[in-house]
Parts: structure tokens; C-alpha cells; sequence
């Protein structure tokens, strides 16, 4: 263990000093934005660049920086990071009980002040199911960047073939009859990453969504009515496990990871996946062939809802990302991601980076059918559910993430799941 | 440790032997100029590096403490009764005991074995040194991420012997109740090789005149490895398993790529316990009771282990 320590710390010394060489090579700059972000894809960085480029020019003795940790990296990292002199001007979150934590800390600069200046210019561009995301204690602490869905996707071939109609599974009990008819058919109906967990967390999230409803929810977080572990968050289990017991996952599916899943839905091996937005892209890329399946041969529905729960269809459960400032960022840290917010840019990134955008009215900039029927589904949403391993917190949010697969593969009951849940969250409520 | 040596310091000053006893003193005065100045940079950075971190973990560990800000919600022992209540921890202790127990009964008498077959100059011994040593070359997350693949039932080599085979293809790591023995199959292949040449390095260091005389009292070949190269190969087989318990008890880098700890916590190990219950959670004050756990399993075992077969060593 000490070696580890050791190792993270030289790790640290470097970083720090790179940092310094950086902040030295760039004296000339008034002042230096220091953006952090884990994003890999080459043409997004690109696209990113180019915004930093242009918001530059606009502003001349301002630097824009992109500093890239790795996701894991940055997540272990960003606590010592954020109390040392080198904490980057603005970092990439997801929002939730994570971000909270930050904020408590007097880490992090609100930007409610530089949302309304100007009578509201900026707020008033962005939807405020976004903004409203990202407050905690009545105050925003981070800039909204993104949005996002999970849907299911489903390959029209294997649909046909088995003879299910995407179109009529609108109840959860149509899922489970798709589910047995595929399966008697001898097609995998759903490729699952249990060895990740929070795959399979979408499904308890879900059904808890939908048999508490919004307001159920916030009781629960609350903890009212027995909190988590109140009969809706049971249901939600007991559904869970009436999945589990068709088998619907590939063989071993508990040993497979997020990018196993995808390729086994990309390759035709499984007819569907619950899934992000960007599935059409990634089923591609995780495919054996590198291909997947065309864009035509793709189709989405929404979670199904409960009989007799009081959850919709366009209650939505998704990722909401953002970008949190610094306290001692300098002060065009806001004026730049006022930048990043606003339509022309996000319309720009909704277009190269294939994001669902957060700008009032930049969804119609998302082209592709697939996305669109997403952006559209996102713009209707009655509410809009962050993922509970961010929501929750990190701690409860692991526990979210082994409780679905446990239950999901039938070796804990489900009253002792949500009891589980409501245990590990009664000592985080204030 | 510090006993051991002592002994043989206090031996001189006390023994029979008569050398000029001024060149001694002279010499013993001599060592604090040296001790002054060469001591204090190694005590920092141990200090720092080492006793520091040590002490800090094992204060974290009195708090509820996500890491961010200072720790000040002081919860007592209360991490530590959530340690030994976590049916997962529970489940690490007895991977770790089974990984020791693998390491002791089958690696290292597989070690041994192999060992004796080609320590000696046979033709093609040093190419069977360098096959078998090769796995310990690797690092254990390229050998975790081989073995991942070897293992995956629809591409993997165990996969594609089913389906040669004409049966379904098993899927070890998914399997909670095999995945461990899955895991124990890549230590024993990983790490044998090490072991292996340390015996092949004992081996090599016998008297090859007591063998000979073994011969001439026409000893059989399992005689002469019962009670002539065992005997003699006592003090590397004790530091063989030496390393083979300490480095079970932080196995750590090979299972993540592996399974990271599932399903459902089957193959946590102690320290994959720590990282996935304390690191990625954000609860540093538990994992840092989990260190402070870990630590005093280790050094209990180290030094009594130390005490108690490696005295005369």
C-alpha cells in the first residue's frame, strides 16, 4: 500500500508540476482558463479546441486550456485536486449527490449571480429542467453541457423475426411477454453488463421511477413513508426480478462489461439494450466487425410503464453533465461557459458531438432520425431523473448499482434491497 | 528482526576472539559521523512516505469522511464494527486465506517440484526456466486482461474448446461460485515461475560433494531429495512461502481486470475490498479503517512469521 502512496503522490508532485510549467509557459495570458475533462474522443476535443480558439479571439489576453484526466483517474484524484493551488478553473460532473458533496466544501463558486446578469440573459437560454438539475441549497453549481435518455434500442431484424411489434410494448408486462417470445424464438432478448453493475441499474431506477412517480420519489428522498425502502421501491424489485427469472441477459452476463453488452447487441447476438442516447455510435465502435448495425436497423421505445403506477412514459431517467467552477477561477471562467451555453455553440456541438444539447430550441441542430427521436422525447419529458449512482450519491449510489444485480440474478430479496437502500441513505439525509 | 541481528553485532565485543579490540572502538566511533549524516534523508522520506500516510489513514479512520474538505464527523469505532459486519469483507478474508492456502499447498510444491526436475543441466532446462518464468515478467494487469480473454465463453480460448467440444460454453468468471477458483488458477500460473527460481537458485547453491556422498551410501532419488536437498533447502522454501502469504494477502492488481471483486463480491480480496468499498465510494473513512486492518494482518503475520520460522535465517 505504501508503494501505492507513494506512487500517487510522486504522481501528484508531476502533476503539479507540469501545472506549474504550464502556468509559466502561458505568463503572458491575463488570465489562464483551466478546463478539465475526461471526454476521449478525438473529434469532440477537436470541436472543443475550435470554441476555445474562437472564444480567445473574442477576448484577447484569455487563455482557454484543456487539461484530460482519465475518467477514473479523475474521479479518485478531484477531491485532493480541488483543495490544492492547482485546481482547474472548471471541471466536468454529473451532477448529483457528488457534486453536492463539492459543493458543501467551498470548493466550488455558485454562478446564480452570472446566470442573471444582464436580466437573465444566460438562464433564460437554458432549459431549466437543466439548471434546476444541477442546484443544490437554492443555489446552481454547475453549467449545464449536456443531456441525455435511456431508452431501449432494439434490433429490427431479430424483432421481426420473432414477430414482437416494438410499437405495442408500452406496459411492463408487454416487455416480459417480448422477452419470452424472443427467447422462444432462440434469440437473447436483452444483452446486459452486469460485471459494471450500473447497467442494470437503469432497470431498478426505472421501475422505481415508474411506481413511485415523481412526487413518490421525492417523499422517498425525503424519507417519508418508509424513504427507500417503502412498498413502491419493493415493487420496483419484485419487477426485477420477474425479469431476472425469464433469463433474459446472454450467457454470462455477470462477468460482462458495458462495452461487452454493446457488442453483443451490435453484432446481432442480443435484440436489445437498455441503453444511452449515443447507442447507435457505440453499438458500432464495440461491434466485432467495428460496423454494428446501420442506423436503419435500429429502433427505440421508451421504458414501459407499470399498470396502475403513478410513473409516465415521459418521465425520463438520463444523465444531466455540466461544468462546475472553481473558486479561485478567474472570473471569464462564466463568461465562457455562458459561451458553451449558448445556441449558436451548442447547436455546433449537438451537430459534431452528437450531444442531446441543453440551449432552448438547439435540439433541432440534432440530425440524425435516431438522436432526434431522442432530443423530442428529452423536450416532452414530464421529469427528468438523474442516474442514481450520481444522485444518490457515490456510496448509496454503489449500493443502487449492486442491489439491481443481486436482485436481477435472484440472490436478494427485494424488501431486503430497498431495506438496504434506505439504510445506507438515512445517514446521508440532513 | 531487530533481535536477530543484535546477536551477531554484540558478538565481537563479547566473543573469544582476540584482534586489536582500539580498531574496533575507533571503528564504532567512527560509524556516528556517517550515521549523522547519511541517516536523516532515509528517516525523512520513510517518515513522510511511509509513517505519515500510516498514521493519517489509521486517524481517517475514526471519521465519516467522503474525502473532500477535513475530516470532522467523528463516528469512534464505528467504521471498523461496519468492517467485520460487511458480509463482503467477510467474504475477502476468506479469498485471502484461500489464496494463501492455494499458494502454500499447490504453487509451491508445484515450484519445488518443477524446480528439481530442471536445476540440473539437462538438455533444454534453460529454455524451460525462461518459459516458465515468463508469466511473473508480465504485469498482473496484462495477465488479468489475458485471462480474461482466455476465460470469456464466446471469443476466449475456454469458449472456443466448447464449441469445438460441441458443448456450451461455461463462463467461469460470471459464475459466483467458480469465478474464485478461476482466479486461483492465474495466481498459481502467474507466480509459480517466481517461485521456482528461487528454488532453482537454493537448488544450485547445495554442495554438490553431499549429494555424491548420498550416491555413494546409495540413496534412492526421492531419499536424496527427502533428506539431503530439502534439509538444505529449508531457509528458501520458509522465504519462498514468506513471499508467497504477503503477496497473497495484497493481491489486488490481477483480479480488477479479472472481475473486480463480483459476481456479486465472490472474488474480493482485501485490498480489492478497500479500493471498491472505500476509493470508489468515496468513503475514505472506511477504507481507511480497511487499511488499517489490512496493516496489522499483514505485519502480525510478517513478523511472527519472521519469529517463528525464519529465525535462524
Amino acid at each position: 500500500m505504501s508503494t501505492k502512496i507513494f506512487r500517487s503522490s510522486l504522481r501528484l508532485t508531476t502533476l503539479a508540476f507540469a501545472g506549474g510549467l504550464l502556468a509559466a509557459g502561458t505568463a503572458a495570458a491575463d488570465s489562464v482558463i483551466r478546463w478539465m475533462h475526461v471526454e476521449q474522443v478525438p473529434s469532440t476535443i477537436g470541436v472543443w479546441s475550435q470554441i476555445a480558439k474562437d472564444f480567445e479571439a473574442k477576448h484577447p489576453g484569455v487563455k482557454v486550456e484543456l487539461q484530460f484526466l482519465e475518467n477514473q483517474a479523475f474521479k479518485a484524484k478531484l477531491p485532493t485536486l480541488l483543495q490544492s493551488e492547482d485546481a482547474p478553473s472548471m471541471f466536468y460532473t454529473w451532477g448529483g449527490g457528488v457534486l453536492e458533496a463539492q459543493s458543501v466544501t467551498g470548493a466550488l463558486r455558485p454562478l446564480d449571480e452570472a446566470l442573471d446578469a444582464n436580466g437573465g440573459e444566460w438562464r433564460n437560454v437554458t432549459n431549466a429542467s437543466a439548471i434546476e438539475g444541477l442546484t443544490f441549497d437554492g443555489k446552481v453549481w454547475a453549467a449545464p453541457s449536456k443531456s441525455g435518455l435511456i431508452s431501449f434500442y432494439y434490433n429490427k431484424d431479430l424483432f421481426q423475426k420473432a414477430g414482437v411489434d416494438a410499437s405495442k410494448i408500452e406496459k411492463w408486462d408487454d416487455l416480459l411477454a417480448a422477452v419470452k417470445t424472443l427467447k422462444d424464438a432462440g434469440i437473447t432478448p436483452i444483452a446486459g453488463g452486469g460485471r459494471d453493475k450500473w447497467p442494470l441499474h437503469f432497470y431498478w431506477s426505472y421501475l422505481a421511477m415508474r411506481e413511485a412517480g415523481q412526487e413518490g420519489f421525492a417523499k422517498a428522498k425525503a424519507g417519508d413513508d418508509d424513504g427507500f425502502a417503502g412498498e413502491p421501491f419493493v415493487k420496483a424489485g419484485q419487477h426485477l426480478a420477474e425479469l431476472g427469472k425469464l433469463e433474459p441477459f446472454q450467457n454470462g452476463y455477470l462477468g460482462a462489461t458495458w462495452n461487452d453488452a454493446l457488442a453483443a447487441f451490435g453484432d446481432g447476438r442480443a435484440a436489445m439494450i437498455l441503453s444511452f442516447e449515443n447507442t447507435p455510435a457505440t453499438q458500432a465502435t464495440n461491434s466485432t466487425d467495428r460496423k454494428g448495425l446501420p442506423d436503419d436497423k435500429i429502433g427505440r421505445f421508451p421504458f414501459p410503464v407499470v399498470d396502475g403506477a403513478p410513473g409516465v412514459a415521459t418521465d425520463s431517467f438520463g444523465g444531466l453533465n455540466g461544468w462546475a467552477v472553481t473558486k479561485n477561477a478567474p472570473p471569464e471562467t462564466e463568461e465562457f461557459l455562458r459561451y458553451m451555453g449558448s445556441l449558436e455553440v451548442q447547436k455546433l456541438l449537438a451537430k459534431e458531438t452528437q450531444i442531446m444539447p441543453i440551449a432552448k430550441g438547439a435540439s433541432e441542430a440534432v440530425s440524425r432520425p435516431l438522436l432526434k427521436e431522442v432530443a423530442d422525447a428529452l423536450a416532452k419529458e414530464t421529469w427528468h431523473q438523474n442516474f442514481l449512482d450520481q444522485d444518490l450519491g457515490p456510496n448509496v449510489g454503489a449500493i443502487v448499482n449492486d442491489i439491481s444485480v443481486e436482485i436481477v440474478s435472484g440472490s436478494m430479496d427485494p424488501a431486503d434491497a430497498a431495506q438496504q437502500i434506505e439504510d445506507a441513505f438515512s445517514l446521508e439525509r440532513k | 528482526m531487530s533481535d536477530s541481528l543484535m546477536p551477531a553485532n554484540a558478538r565481537p565485543s563479547t566473543g573469544v576472539v582476540t584482534a586489536p579490540r582500539r580498531g574496533r572502538r575507533s571503528l564504532a566511533h567512527s560509524k556516528w559521523p556517517v550515521l549523522i549524516l547519511f541517516l536523516p534523508p532515509a528517516l525523512l522520506v520513510f517518515t513522510v512516505l511511509v509513517i505519515l500516510p500510516m498514521g493519517e489513514a489509521a486517524w481517517y479512520s475514526f471519521f465519516n469522511w467522503n474525502g473532500y474538505g477535513s475530516p470532522t464527523q467523528w463516528i469512534g469505532l464505528r467504521n471498523y464494527q461496519l468492517i467485520f459486519r460487511n458480509s463482503a469483507f467477510t467474504q475477502a478474508l476468506i479469498n485471502n486465506g484461500l489464496i494463501v492456502l492455494v499458494s502454500v499447498c499447490v504453487q509451491i510444491p508445484l515450484a519445488l517440484w518443477l524446480a528439481t526436475m530442471i536445476s540440473s543441466r539437462i538438455k533444454g532446462a534453460l529454455l524451460f526456466r525462461l518459459i516458465f518464468f515468463l508469466p511473473y515478467v508480465l504485469a498482473d494487469v496484462a495477465a488479468g486482461m489475458i485471462w480474461r480473454f482466455v476465460y470469456d465463453g464466446d471469443f476466449g480460448l475456454v469458449g472456443g474448446i466448447a464449441h469445438f467440444l460441441g458443448a456450451e460454453a461455461p463462463f467461469w468468471l460470471a459464475d459466483r461460485d467458480v469465478a474464485m477458483y478461476a482466479i486461483l488458477g492465474v495466481v498459481v500460473w502467474k507466480y509459480f515461475g517466481f517461485h521456482m527460481m528461487l528454488f532453482i537458485a537454493g537448488l544450485q547453491a547445495i554442495d554438490k560433494s553431499v549429494l555424491e556422498a548420498a550416491d555413494i551410501d546409495g540413496a534412492t532419488g526421492f531419499q536424496k531429495f527427502r533428506l539431503v536437498t530439502l534439509p538444505l533447502l529449508g531457509s528458501t522454501v520458509r522465504l519462498s512461502v514468506f513471499f508467497g502469504v504477503v503477496g497473497s494477502l495484497q493481491l489486488f492488481d490481477m483480479i480488477m481486470p479479472l472481475t473486480g471483486g463480483g459476481p456479486s463480491n465472490s472474488t474480493q480480496t482485501m485490498v480489492t475490498f478497500l479500493y471498491n468499498f472505500g476509493v470508489t465510494r468515496m468513503q475514505i473513512g472506511f477504507g481507511s479503517a480497511v487499511g488499517v486492518v489490512l496493516f496489522v494482518i499483514c505485519v502480525t503475520l510478517a513478523f511472527s512469521y519472521k519469529r517463528v520460522f525464519m529465525r535462524n535465517d
